[in-house]
């Protein structure tokens, strides 16, 4: 049998299975539908919309009533104030070497085990696997107190790698990423390799990481998006305001009396901005990645 | 074909004759070295800390690392806390409020995003995971300002509908639908998509020859819908009692960053009293003992959440 891959799978997330669902749908449009559908997407885009329109005029756009529906030309003015109360540009860089870093970690040592879960056999591999599902249920978060002391012996209190490394592979990605490779990897390719006289990083690093890129690529965003977004481990073991990232930096803000509300919004929107534009180019693979996570059945 | 399934080989693929003995050793180790980061980051950040809970609680423990051994002190003065037991009430309260209205939401929305023929089926995807991407931090000042009691948009309409202001976080109640409400925002999308991925695997032929046997839509949802969904049902809500219970962020910034969520304690949950004893009274050991409290809670309720959800939509 031929084993050459599909070209066309390389940039679609969906194992082959949807290809025959395009008839899928039970439930009829009614009249209805796009109401329900419409009031949905509303209540989910207005808070985010609203951020902006505050943010764009000043503080008195957020007590006016009726509700101030259009953007004024302030952001920028509001911005340059917000630079001057708080360290941003520092916490967002902050942000970005944790959240990049997480991302590409995320995308490379989930593929990697994925890989060998999916499509190697070893003594011990089904309960280790089984030892990886079951770590997704254990609610880690309760345990911050241990954490911070191990942090503290580590000498990581008010450090940046805190965040980064126990953030660098995730049970999800592993997990989602064994899905990815058993259904668009075939076993006849990587045995051809074998013959080749490839050995299991090669064929790792030469076939089965260049076919499900695009998918480690998404779980990058999903991980660049959960690492920026994270709060409570930052706000725990960052102490200087040099060391904040952009979450603790708004938090700042907002709890600072003597800053006014429009410039706490600029501030929050500015730290919305780049998820917004990440969402913008590659939201619909972000939706088709986690349903394809998602359980079918 | 049949291959042997040597350790360290690729599944179903015999390994090349020519390899070297040592290079055969190193094939055979590379797969456990794979998947070992995980495993060691796991043990280091996640079991062992997770562990060393149970161990703290046992003693009086200041962060400078004096300790003393004071054995199951610590779990009888918590049983005769009243502030835990508020705690408790407010972490089922939130936990329940932002839960269930939100599994519901997301079922019948993935019920009519899968409608045949849809337009627009994209954007409206994209829409409900935007929730999803946007920071607590971010969005908590947004919903603060909605709810305010003076100029906010959701008290200007109900005057305008003839009600009276309503106060959200001064009182328990209102402060858990402010914080529920938030909750429900951040999720009911993410488990949209969640239900829709599993909705669209539901053979359409089962839907067809129920429909043949004269079933309504009503029938058709309870007796093919909710059982098709009942492993991503499960999984949801798993996973929302794990979160929900632990609930941390939207509390705290809902309360302008106050540890005790308000100064009545009205809307502190048990991660807020865990924080708060650990970080804010630097009583590692007192906080720890909330933490083993918590974990508690959390196996239990998961495990009855499991043995219920699991019954959904199985008849008899």
């Amino acid at each position: 049998m031929a084993t050459t891959i599909d070209p066309r799978r390389q940039d679609d997330l969906r194992p082959p299975a949807p290809r025959t669902r395009r008839r899928r749908g039970i439930v009829r449009v009614r009249w209805y539908t796009y109401l329900v559908l419409a009031l949905a997407a509303a209540a989910c885009i207005f808070p985010v919309y609203w951020m902006f329109v505050v943010s764009s005029v000043g503080s008195e756009a957020a007590t006016q009533l009726p509700p101030r529906v259009v953007p004024g030309g302030n952001f920028l003015d509001l911005l340059r104030l917000v630079f001057e109360t708080v360290p941003f540009v520092r916490s967002l860089i902050n942000s970005f070497i944790v959240a990049a870093l997480i991302a590409v970690g995320q995308a490379f040592l989930c593929s990697l085990a994925g890989f060998a879960f999916a499509k190697m056999t070893f003594r011990g591999r089904d309960a280790l696997f089984l030892v990886l599902v079951l770590t997704m249920t254990v609610p880690a978060q309760l345990a911050v107190i241990p954490q911070y002391m191990i942090m503290s012996q580590l000498g990581w209190v008010d450090t940046l790698q805190a965040l980064v490394v126990p953030g660098l592979v995730s049970a999800f990605g592993i997990f989602w990423m064994r899905q990815h490779i058993s259904a668009t990897i075939s076993d006849e390719l990587l045995q051809a390799a074998r013959m080749d006289g490839a050995n299991s990083w090669q064929i790792f690093a030469r076939i089965a990481f260049p076919v499900v890129r695009p998918a480690a690529a998404v779980l990058g965003l999903l991980g660049f998006v959960n690492a920026w977004n994270d709060f409570l481990w930052p706000f725990i073991v960052l102490k200087s305001p040099d060391m904040y990232t952009a979450q603790i930096a708004i938090k700042a803000l907002q709890s600072n009396i003597s800053v006014d509300l429009g410039l706490a919004m600029a501030g929050s929107f500015l730290v919305t901005i780049p998820l917004l534009v990440m969402f913008a180019f590659f939201g619909k693979q972000m939706v088709s990645g986690i349903m394809d996570g998602a359980f079918k059945g | 074909m049949s291959a042997t399934l040597t350790p360290g080989t690729l599944r179903g693929v015999k390994p090349a004759t020519a390899t070297r003995p040592v290079e055969k050793r190193w094939e055979r180790l590379a797969p456990y070295g794979y998947v070992a980061p995980f495993y060691v980051l796991f043990l280091v950040f996640g079991l062992f800390p997770l562990l060393f809970t149970f161990y703290v609680a046992l003693f009086d423990w200041n962060p400078i690392g004096d300790k003393t051994f004071v054995g199951l002190e610590n779990f009888r003065l918590l049983a005769e806390d009243p502030r835990f037991w508020n705690a408790l009430r407010n972490t089922f309260s939130i936990w329940i409020i932002s839960t269930v209205p939100q599994l519901i939401i997301a079922l019948i929305l993935a019920q009519v995003l899968n409608s045949a023929f849809l337009r627009f089926a994209n954007f409206f995807r994209m829409a409900m995971l935007l929730p999803y991407i946007t920071s607590v931090a971010a969005t908590a000042i947004v919903f603060a300002q909605i709810f305010n009691r003076d100029y906010g948009l959701l008290n200007w309409f109900l005057e305008l509908l003839g009600f009276e202001h309503i106060d959200f976080m001064s009182s328990a109640a209102g402060s858990h639908v402010l914080i529920s409400v938030m909750v429900i925002w951040r999720w009911f999308g993410y488990n949209t998509l969640l239900y829709l991925a599993s909705l669209q695997a539901v053979p359409r032929d089962l839907y067809e020859a129920a429909a043949v046997d004269g079933a309504g839509p009503v029938k058709q949802f309870f007796h093919i819908t909710l059982p098709s969904l009942r492993p991503v049902i499960v999984f949801t809500v798993i996973m929302s009692t794990i979160g929900g219970l632990q609930i941390f962020t939207e509390p705290l910034l809902l309360s302008n960053g106050t540890l005790t969520c308000g100064t009545a304690r009205q809307c502190q949950t048990l991660s807020l009293f865990l924080f708060e004893q650990g970080f804010g009274s630097f009583k590692f050991g007192y906080g720890s003992a909330v933490g083993v409290a918590l974990f508690a809670i959390i196996v239990v309720v998961a495990f009855v959440n499991f043995l219920l959800s699991s019954r959904l939509g199985r008849k008899g």
